[in-house]
């Protein structure tokens, strides 16, 4: 299935989010989730499953006045 | 007596806020955050880049909230909707943190806050309880405006963002200090020590600086100079300046002179 993540479009397995974001190795670190517009809790990351057209934006923390 | 900055439900010991923009590297923003003193320090919130270098340092690695008070902002953003976006991110991001610095940009190359969307966002995020600390022109109806829909700090610039021209109308400044109990804090446009001083002098509760001390050849001794031009404007403005005269005043007595 396809989703866009960060503006990007990726192939992956079904999975929840929390694997999507091992997978990636950034899972425990300092981001923040919008899955379709909306925010993800970070306790909800292992109980969300991703599915085909989905929409991710994954933010951090950067530099900025 | 402490002086203190009261933001919102915020307090402050330092009335210098700082930027994390435009520094060599992390290390060096983090010595120089230091050195400034400073309790309110800026963050911007931007797309994570996937599968590159995952241990490459965090920002928050560095500024860590524990220490400081971390002020996302929505710089980049071009209309409100974005901007509460940004902010709820944010709020996300800094385990539910409601303070939050609201900028909406025109695209122009001045970099003028569009008062407009401003306005908007204002009232989206006041509403989604989100403490707003708003950067905006130094139109003093706007910044009145501002505080009416409840920002807890108005922020007007000094002249455009990165231009280091120092205070371009004091005048403007001044009238919106007279206007606003919320905190004004000038927000952009200082260049050297002397511009922060000449902020605080009017009475302004704080400034915000970033450029001014990335980009000086030595970002930490700057970020020094800048906490004493806080401190010694905020003095002078408590102290009180003399008058100005035409003529000179001679300042030892001019009886008992030898003959």
């Amino acid at each position: 299935m396809q989703v866009s993540v960060n503006g990007q479009i990726e192939e992956i397995e079904g999975q929840s989010l929390n694997s999507y974001l091992a997978s990636k190795l950034i899972l425990g670190r300092r981001i923040a989730v919008e899955l379709n517009g909306e925010i993800v809790p970070k306790s909800q990351f292992s109980s969300v499953m991703l599915v085909d057209g989905d929409v991710l934006e994954i933010v951090h923390a950067i530099g900025g006045g | 007596m402490t002086d203190i900055l009261q933001v919102g439900s915020y307090t402050f010991k330092s009335r210098l806020l700082v930027g994390t923009g435009k520094y060599c590297d992390l290390d060096e923003a983090g010595r120089a955050i230091e050195a400034s003193g400073a309790d309110v320090v800026t963050m911007a919130v931007r797309r994570t880049n996937l599968g590159q270098n995952p241990n490459e340092p965090n920002l928050l690695d560095v500024i860590t909230p524990d220490r400081y008070t971390l002020l996302p902002n929505t710089a980049g953003c071009h209309t409100a909707d974005d901007a509460v976006r940004t902010c709820q991110l944010a709020r996300e991001l800094l385990d539910g943190h409601n303070l939050v610095k609201l900028e909406v940009i025109s695209k122009s190359r001045t970099l003028y806050p569009d008062v407009v969307e401003t306005l908007n966002a204002a009232r989206m995020l006041v509403k989604d309880r989100f403490e707003v600390m708003v950067y905006t022109s130094d139109d003093p109806l706007i910044a009145t405006e501002l505080e009416a829909i409840g920002c807890v700090a108005v922020m007007p610039l000094g002249a455009p963002i990165g231009s280091g021209l120092g205070l371009q109308n004091p005048y403007n400044i001044r009238e919106i200090l007279d206007n606003l109990k919320v905190p004004v804090i000038v927000d952009a446009g200082v260049g050297t020590a002397s511009d922060a001083t000449v902020a605080m002098e009017l009475g302004c509760e704080g400034v915000l600086i970033n450029t001014a001390i990335a980009e000086a050849k030595d970002p930490v001794k700057m970020a020094r100079a800048m906490r004493f031009a806080i401190e010694s404007g905020r003095l002078a403005y408590e102290a009180g300046r003399m008058p100005k005269k035409r003529y000179a005043d001679a300042s030892s007595p001019e009886i008992g002179l030898i003959e």
